[in-house]
Parts: structure tokens; C-alpha cells; sequence
């Protein structure tokens, strides 16, 4: 395309307008000997095992080196720093050998007088016509302007990591500040707890308690805040302190939600809202068992799975999204764990998880028959399947995901005799 | 050999299931089951490719077991923990666990440039598992010491991180598609030799300290298991004093020298290569 569109004149080297009249060979004083010696890259040939065959003038006038102190006394891993040796038996040499070329790599050379020239190569291994490879021919392409230049992008790229595992540091500070470091000691229950982060980049969007109300008596929640990140972590720590708050002037499920979702709305009302999806439980000792009695507020139902196998979704009255409503109500429902019982609650990442290959949420059926696949079972029990159920999904795990899992241990079997 | 880079693995041989040890470190098994085993380990740089030249040869005699380690070639990358493979014991480890996994007996092991230390590491935890030893191009120790000479200064080895960090910017970039890749797709015969050399830059880093400052000197003299020294002719990372010093160290060590140069006699010099693995893991024991 050269000089389409433009008037052809001297001074334009290789427009076709030129070759009237021209004599090229003249003008270019070229032949294929000095277009080698005096490329404007370095030749270098090699034989199989590195030792210089053939060099040219502008490599050797890079380098400082005479032709016969190069050719067949040197190798070519001779005129690379130690760094460039290594990296050149330990990954060029042998991918040369595989693919019969190698392009781009960067590697320094050592001159004769010591300094160190930056360069890229690129090598091919030249064949006979039967395929026995014979000799490599290389490249090399003075790089010290392009060095410069990645040596900055590589700074700024390492700054960059440098700045995300500070981030990280920051989120995963942050994220622990809004969960408990661990589950209290309930005598008689076994709780166990996973949390799925979604990306160690961002504070998740959900959260959990379990904690004492008291002489006898524990509150819980899980939930799922709307959003994730600093906007989410701010809200979470507002659900987190009013559920305490209020639990701990009335426990009473129902009132608790409530009062959240009061909060909510008198803080984030001008702010085109903040919702959060909750259950609330209360905790009671009964017998050989607990009385729990729950209130839910836009959130997916727990799961009960029985001593005798079954598995079920309690039928709780479901309450509207905290935090959208004016004056909303929510009704609490009571249900009773009876030894080897166990009650798994969880937020929607699990059910929306896409599972593995066909992309299809997993949903509340599958998990059903999920819950009815391990039941019955422990609290730890129900928390290992769940993770392993999360683990099989590879990469669809696409939002944060809380399972918290509470049991009643099951009798000691019957006393031999 | 440039032309015909075809990997061979992927097309007559067996590929484990992507479960286990198996699957972790990407094992691949050639040849007789009932023939005696010949565990190949490559060392930094590269992956299990590197036996390409000569796997194919020692299937015809022996049940042939190649893997990748962790954090190179096609292994889980996601199995990478910087603690676990910051000693060669973490990598000693991989090594018996897919010994244990495949109910492998008699396992003459040969390790190249660093797996040469990794197998010493092996073979003194589980003696009764290893018939032989054959270390290729091996180095206990890199970096110079008093009294003692590994061919390179700790500056060196520092130019040689340094080195890694420099393509690092063209291997993130070349990398980016095989790590992120989606591993349902089929994989194409051509990505294979893309992702030869190629590993994740962070990865490459650590493996890159591991290798070059360990110190396995004090190890050498407690392997119990018959041990062949491969030397080869003129090899910049592991020299000829540092073999020899290695099958000083090792009780009953016999040291053969190749002809061949470079650090990759397999690759190099296949056949002398071959001869010299087959014959000593063929000995009785």
C-alpha cells in the first residue's frame, strides 16, 4: 500500500513511483551478504548444542566481540548473564526443542567489555528436507528502550498486587469484624457454619450469628444483604448491632425483625433503600431438645432434617423483604429439634449456585433432596455435605454463600444388653 | 525434533482420571502392567514433555509413570499452596502420594535437575518403595559454600529471579488463556506445546527459589536405594565437580558420563540417554 493515495516524489524510499528509471541495486548497494552482516538486528547460527557457527557484524559490534573469538570457541549460553543461562536451559532450550521455535523471549548479553545489553530473541530451528534438525538460527533485537518501558509496567503491575493484597488484607479484616470468630457453646446443640466467599476482593453480603440472650436462651440470625462490598459491609454492621440490640430488649423473633426493619428504613430512606434478607431464631432448651422458635423476613426457608430421614421445609409463615415496607410485620413459628434432628439454614447462594456443567441452579428441590440424600445427620455432618455439595460445583459459585447448621446429637445408641 | 512436536502422551497413551494424586499432578502411565516401573519426574522449567524423546523407548521394557508437578504443565494449579512447595518435601510428597495411589512397587525413579533431589527426598522417607535412583543432572545445593561449589553466587541466583521477573509481563499475558481457560473445552494438540514451558508467573517465582536454595548435601549420604548419577559433558547448571560430589556423598553411587551437552540430555541425546536409564533400572535388583 505504500504510497497510495500520495503524490510519488523522491525522498519517499520504496514507493513504486520510484522505480522508473531507477536502478535499485545501485542506489541500495545491497546483496544478501550485507543485508546479514549489516542488519539491523543481530544474526547469530548455532549448531544443536549452542557452539556459535556464524555471528554477524552488527551483533558483534553490539557485543564488542572479534569473529574469531566468537565462532567455534563460544556458545551462544556464553554471551547470556547467569540469570539468562538458567533461563535459557530451563525453559528456552527445551521448548526450541519442542516446538522448533521460540519468539520474544527477553534475555540479557553480556559484551566483552562486561555491560549487560538487553535484548529480545527469537530463535528457529532450521531442518534438513528430511526434518533432521541441523542448526538454530536466532535474532536478536536490541531492547533496551522496550526494557525500560516494561521495567515500568512491570513496576506498576507489581504496585498493583502489592495494592490488591492490601485490599484483601483490609476486606478479609473487615469481613471478620461482621462474623463471630466462633460459634458459642450451647450445651446440648451442635452448631457448625460455612461461609463461601465469592471474591476475596469484596465483603461479602451475607451474614450470620448465634449468640447467648442470657441465662438459657440464644438468639440467631442468617441473612443476605442486598449488594456486596464497603456499601454492604456498612449495612451488615447495622443489621448486625440492631439484631443484637433489639434481641436483647426483646427477644421475641417477630419484634427483632420488625425493629430492623424500622432501621433500615429511617437510615438508608432518602438512599433509595437498603433491604436484607433475615431469619431470626430464638433458642430455648426443652427437654432432651430445643424449642426454636422463628420469625423469617424475605428469606428462603431453613431446612429440617429428622432423626427418621425425612426432610422437610417447616411451613413458617414467610415475611416481606426488611427494609422495603413501611411498617412491616413479620410472625413468628415455633418448631421443636428433637435429638438427631437438625435445622440447615442458609442464604439463596446456594440454591441459585449454577451446577457445573448444564448451568442449571441447583434450586429448592434439589436441595430437598439433598437434605433427604444425607438425613439423618449431625450439624458438622450437614456442613461438610454442604461444602462438598459447593465444591462439586467448581466454578459456579457466583455469589457468597452462608450454611448455618444447628443439632440436636442424637441418643447414645441402646446400652449393649 | 522441531517438526515432529507432536505429543506423543496425548496420543497413545492413557490419561488418569482428573481425581486424586492422579489428577492433581496430571499422571500419565505408558507401557506393560506388569513390567517393572519407571517413574519419570521433570525438574524447573518445563513439564513431563521433557521425557517425550524417551518415554516412548522405555515403554517397550517398562511400565512408564510421568507426571507434572503441581504449579507446572497441566497440573491442578489450583493444588498450588506457597507453603506446601516452598521445601522439596512438598513436592517428595506428591511423589509418594501417587506412588500410593497406584500401588506402585519397585519404582525406579528418575528424577531430572531438581526431581533428581526430590526422588533423594522420596526414596529416604519410603526406601522400600524405590528399586533405583536415577538422578539426571542433579545439584543438592546451587549456590556456593565454604568449602563446597554449586557454580553459582546467591547474586547469581538473585539475576535469575530477577530474570523470571522480566518475561514475566510476556508469560502473564501468554499464560492468561491456559489458566483462565474454561476446562470443559477440548484441548487442541497445539495448546500442549504452549503451555510447555509456561506456568503461572507467581508459581514459576517460588518454584525458582525452591530449586536453586535448597540445600540437599546432608541428605545424599542417608539414601539406601542403588543410585545412578547421568552427568552430562558440559552443563552450566549442574556441573561435572557438583556429580561428582553427589555420587561421592552417595552410599554405592556409580556415576556414568554422557556425551551429551546442555542440562537436557533427554532431550539432547535421547538415545544415549535412554540406554543408560534402561540399562540400570533393568539391572536385578
Amino acid at each position: 500500500v505504500s504510497g497510495t493515495g500520495h503524490e510519488p516524489g523522491p525522498g519517499h524510499p520504496g514507493d513504486a513511483g520510484l522505480a522508473a528509471g531507477t536502478d535499485f541495486p545501485s542506489l541500495l548497494e545491497d546483496s544478501a551478504e550485507d543485508l546479514y552482516e549489516n542488519a539491523p538486528c543481530g544474526y547469530l547460527s548455532t549448531l544443536l548444542d549452542g557452539q556459535i557457527a556464524k555471528v554477524n557484524g552488527t551483533l558483534l559490534s553490539w557485543l564488542g566481540y572479534a569473529r574469531d573469538e566468537l565462532v567455534g570457541h563460544r556458545y551462544f549460553s556464553d554471551l547470556l548473564t547467569i540469570g539468562g543461562k538458567l533461563y535459557h536451559e530451563t525453559h528456552f532450550a527445551p521448548l526450541l526443542s519442542m516446538q522448533g521455535h521460540v519468539g520474544g523471549v527477553a534475555l540479557e548479553l553480556r559484551t566483552a567489555g562486561g555491560a549487560r545489553l538487553p535484548v529480545l530473541v527469537n530463535s528457529v530451528v532450521k531442518a534438513s528436507p528430511a526434518g533432521e534438525p541441523l542448526l538454530i538460527r536466532t535474532t536478536v533485537i536490541d531492547a533496551r528502550d522496550r526494557r525500560a518501558y516494561e521495567q515500568e509496567l512491570l513496576r506498576a503491575r507489581q504496585e498493583a498486587d502489592r495494592e490488591r493484597e492490601r485490599l484483601q488484607l483490609l476486606v478479609t479484616t473487615l469481613q471478620r469484624s461482621l462474623l463471630p470468630p466462633a460459634l458459642p457453646d450451647v450445651p446440648g446443640l451442635e452448631a457448625a457454619v460455612h461461609y463461601h466467599f465469592a471474591s476475596p476482593d469484596e465483603v461479602g453480603g451475607d451474614f450470620y450469628d448465634l449468640f447467648p440472650l442470657g441465662q438459657d436462651r440464644w438468639g440467631l440470625f442468617l441473612g443476605d444483604v442486598s449488594g456486596k462490598g464497603a456499601d454492604a459491609a456498612a449495612v451488615t454492621s447495622l443489621i448486625r448491632y440492631t439484631l443484637r440490640a433489639a434481641a436483647a430488649y426483646d427477644p421475641g423473633p417477630g419484634t427483632v425483625l420488625g425493629t430492623l426493619n424500622d432501621a433500615l428504613r429511617e437510615e438508608y430512606e432518602r438512599d433509595h433503600g437498603h433491604f436484607c434478607t433475615a431469619i431470626f431464631g430464638l433458642l430455648t432448651p426443652d427437654g432432651d431438645g430445643f424449642t426454636l422458635t422463628l420469625a423469617v423476613g424475605g428469606h428462603p426457608l431453613p431446612l429440617l432434617i429428622a432423626a427418621d430421614g425425612a426432610a422437610c421445609y417447616p411451613p413458617l409463615p414467610g415475611g416481606p423483604l426488611i427494609g422495603a415496607l413501611h411498617d412491616a410485620a413479620f410472625t413468628a413459628a415455633v418448631i421443636r429439634l428433637a435429638p438427631g434432628d437438625t435445622l440447615l439454614l442458609y442464604t439463596d447462594g446456594l440454591t441459585e449456585a449454577r451446577t457445573g456443567a448444564g448451568r442449571d441452579r441447583l434450586g429448592d428441590e434439589a436441595l430437598l433432596a439433598f437434605a433427604a440424600s444425607i438425613a439423618p445427620t449431625t450439624a458438622g455432618a450437614a456442613v461438610s455435605a454442604a461444602i462438598a455439595l459447593l465444591d462439586g460445583f467448581g466454578g459456579g459459585l457466583d455469589d457468597d454463600i452462608a450454611v448455618l447448621a444447628l443439632g440436636v446429637p442424637p441418643p447414645p445408641g441402646p446400652a449393649p444388653g | 525434533v522441531a517438526s515432529r512436536s507432536l505429543p506423543w502422551v496425548r496420543e497413545t497413551m492413557p490419561v488418569m482420571s482428573g481425581i486424586g494424586a492422579a489428577g492433581r499432578n496430571n499422571v500419565v502411565v505408558a507401557g506393560r502392567d506388569d513390567a517393572p516401573v519407571v517413574m519419570l519426574a521433570h525438574g524447573f522449567g518445563c513439564d513431563q514433555n521433557m521425557w517425550r524423546l524417551i518415554a516412548p523407548g522405555l515403554a517397550r521394557d517398562f511400565r512408564v509413570v510421568l507426571f507434572d508437578h503441581v504449579g507446572s504443565g497441566r497440573s491442578d494449579l489450583s493444588a498450588w499452596q506457597p507453603g506446601r512447595y516452598a521445601t522439596l518435601d512438598g513436592y517428595a510428597d506428591d511423589v509418594l502420594r501417587i506412588c500410593h495411589e497406584l500401588e506402585l512397587r519397585d519404582v525406579a525413579f528418575v528424577g531430572h535437575s531438581v526431581a533428581a533431589m526430590i526422588g533423594v527426598l522420596a526414596a529416604i522417607r519410603e526406601p522400600g518403595r524405590f528399586s533405583k535412583l536415577v538422578l539426571v543432572g542433579p545439584s543438592p545445593r546451587y549456590v556456593d559454600d565454604a568449602g563446597y561449589r554449586g557454580g553459582f553466587s546467591r547474586a547469581d541466583i538473585d539475576e535469575l529471579l530477577d530474570s523470571l521477573d522480566s518475561n514475566y509481563l510476556g508469560w502473564s499475558a501468554a499464560m492468561a488463556p491456559v489458566i483462565m481457560g474454561n476446562p470443559e473445552r477440548p484441548e487442541l494438540a497445539g495448546e500442549l506445546a504452549a503451555s510447555f514451558c509456561r506456568t503461572d508467573p507467581v508459581i514459576a517465582r517460588a518454584f525458582a527459589r525452591t530449586t536453586f536454595l535448597s540445600d540437599n548435601r546432608a541428605d545424599l549420604a542417608r539414601v539406601a536405594v542403588p543410585t545412578l548419577v547421568l552427568q552430562c559433558a558440559r552443563d552450566v547448571i549442574a556441573p561435572a565437580e557438583v556429580g561428582a560430589f553427589v555420587r561421592a556423598q552417595i552410599p554405592g553411587a556409580t556415576l556414568v558420563t554422557l556425551s551429551a551437552t546442555g542440562h537436557c540430555p533427554q532431550l539432547s541425546a535421547p538415545e544415549e540417554t535412554l540406554a543408560a536409564i534402561a540399562s540400570f533400572a533393568g539391572l536385578g535388583p
